[in-house]
């Protein structure tokens, strides 16, 4: 419990450093540019598959269930507020989180155990300037992206699945779809897909840089990393969730 | 430089207890000690990147431990480290890891950045290798380019992390004969810390020797590797008093 709590009290103080960097240093663009192209260009195949896969069998499950009380219609309106607010983050946020996170803590954990991290500072550069900074300012931009296309393709797919497998009504489907999502839900979920993107970049590169031992600490560094990404989106998006309500009903 | 009764611990493992030196400007000075003795944990701390659980170490009359990391990265631009496993960073090339310094400066031209990385790699004799990535390189090339790294944006004192453990006798005096080259002309401090006598011989004016935490003895290079102490005299010629045949049950 302790080392939990002071492994919080070090992130918070790496958060802290990283505010510092950003409001005195100069961010390196050229590498912010290049984690840009690792993080979104290269998240494309991953963001595509589960976005089409999900927004397909929210579709069928929904239909499935409405179909009995005579509501196939609705069914657009389902998928599209729960891609939107919903599952478009926390989906996008996971796959970020497998694919981004445990990257970003192999290659600075690696860094760290090799020495690579003690030669920056000695070569008067500080790691939260040149590695943490670039990586949390790309994944803040890319996540509500990502999220944004997650959610795109899954309402795209959902509509092939209910149109023309299941045979909705096309009109109604996307009337239906549209009365019932607001700006407000897409709103939510980009705000969330921001927080979601800025955490994983700021915990992998936590893991990584508090890296100790050789290969089997990056390994480990890599696990834990994962781990506590997985369990900040899925337990945040609640939280947040009920906050961005409250602020929007408003 | 002044390191005043440094401890430092690991958990409940004591590494330095109470080490104390003085080095003066433009020494040419070498730690010995053996292997896990803490040597290249005194290292760190001599450039801030570990910081001691008591005691000083003063660098250009300033207190290490009373600075904050950032202040700290200007003491270190005076610096130059050579790391044990050259630490060249694997995502760039040989320039950018040695023009790395001067490129995140700003003050240069990329054309004299690429005239002074061209000058750094021919002192270690490795020129027109800057395209490379430092995976193709061998153990021996890589400090090189590790100590062009170092000493390219021109630093006052230069510290050597077992500059020559890992490689072959040959690659290891060309390291040697570098180190002694790069502290003649660049009119450095060079502080390296090894357990290779022959090293220790060809780099080193004054030697020190860590044993169990502490500065056992420190003379000239010449007195401390003769010198007829058992502990400095086992340690020279590689003797292990634990499995000397006289001493086994
Ligand atoms: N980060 C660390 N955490 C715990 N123990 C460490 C750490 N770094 C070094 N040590 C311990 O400190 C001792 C000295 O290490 P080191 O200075 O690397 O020895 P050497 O003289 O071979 O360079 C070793 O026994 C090592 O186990
Ligand atoms: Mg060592």
């Amino acid at each position: 419990m302790s080392r939990a709590l002071a492994e919080l009290g070090e992130f918070t103080r790496l958060v802290g450093e990283a505010i510092v960097s950003l409001r005195r240093q100069r961010p390196t663009w050229s590498e912010w540019i290049h984690q840009l192209y690792l993080i979104g260009v290269k998240s494309q195949s991953v963001v595509i598959t589960t976005g089409a896969a999900t927004g397909m069998v929210l579709c069928a499950q929904t239909f499935i269930q409405f179909h009995k009380v005579k509501m196939d219609t609705a069914t657009g309106a389902v998928v599209s507020v729960g891609m939107c607010s919903e599952l478009g983050p926390t989906l996008a946020a996971l796959m970020l989180t497998a694919r981004v996170g445990a990257s970003m803590a192999a290659e600075l954990g690696t860094m760290k155990v090799t020495e690579q991290v003690d030669a920056l500072r000695t070569l008067a550069t500080h790691p939260v300037d040149y590695l943490v900074v670039p990586r949390f300012l790309a994944s803040l931009l890319a996540a509500p992206l990502l999220t944004a296309e997650a959610v795109l393709v899954g309402i795209l797919a959902s509509w092939l699945v209910g149109v023309h497998l299941l045979g909705i009504d096309s009109a109604y489907y996307l009337a239906n779809m549209n009365k019932h999502t607001d700006p407000q839900d897409v709103i939510v979920g980009l705000i969330k897909a921001t927080y979601f993107g800025g955490m994983i970049a700021m915990i992998s590169c936590f893991k990584g840089l508090n890296c100790v031992g050789g290969a089997e600490g990056v390994g480990r560094a890599t696990t834990e990393a994962v781990v506590a990404c997985s369990i900040t989106v899925l337990v945040s998006n609640f939280f947040l969730t009920l906050l961005l309500n409250a602020i929007f009903s408003h | 430089m002044e390191v005043a009764d440094v401890h430092k611990r690991f958990g409940p493992q004591p590494v330095l207890r109470g080490t104390s030196f003085l080095i003066q400007a433009g020494e040419a000075v070498v730690i010995i000690g053996r292997s896990g003795g803490g040597k290249s944990i005194l290292l760190k701390h001599l450039v801030g990147l570990l910081l001691p659980d008591s005691g000083q170490v003063r660098v250009f009359e300033q207190d290490l431990a009373t600075m904050g990391e950032r202040e700290l990265l200007k003491v270190r631009r005076r610096f130059g480290m050579l790391f044990q496993m050259a630490a060249l960073f694997d995502s760039l090339t040989v320039y950018e890891n040695v023009g790395f310094v001067l490129r995140r400066e700003r003050k240069h031209t990329e054309g004299e950045i690429r005239r002074l990385v061209a000058e750094a790699l021919e002192m270690v004799d490795l020129p027109g290798i800057e395209h490379k990535m430092p995976s193709e390189l061998s153990g021996g090339m890589r400090k090189r380019v590790g100590l062009a790294r170092a000493i390219v944006y021109r630093p006052e004192i230069i510290l050597y992390d077992e500059p020559t453990t890992g490689l072959d006798p040959i690659a290891a005096s060309v390291i040697d004969a570098l180190i002694r080259r790069v502290w003649r002309h660049l009119h450095v401090t060079s502080i390296a810390v090894t357990h290779d006598m022959k090293s220790a011989r060809a780099i080193s004016d004054r030697v020190l020797m860590l044993h169990e935490g502490c500065i056992y003895a420190q003379g000239s290079t010449a007195e401390l590797l003769e010198s007829t102490d058992p502990i400095i005299s086992d340690f020279v010629n590689g003797v292990d008093n634990e499995l000397a045949p006289d001493k086994t049950p």
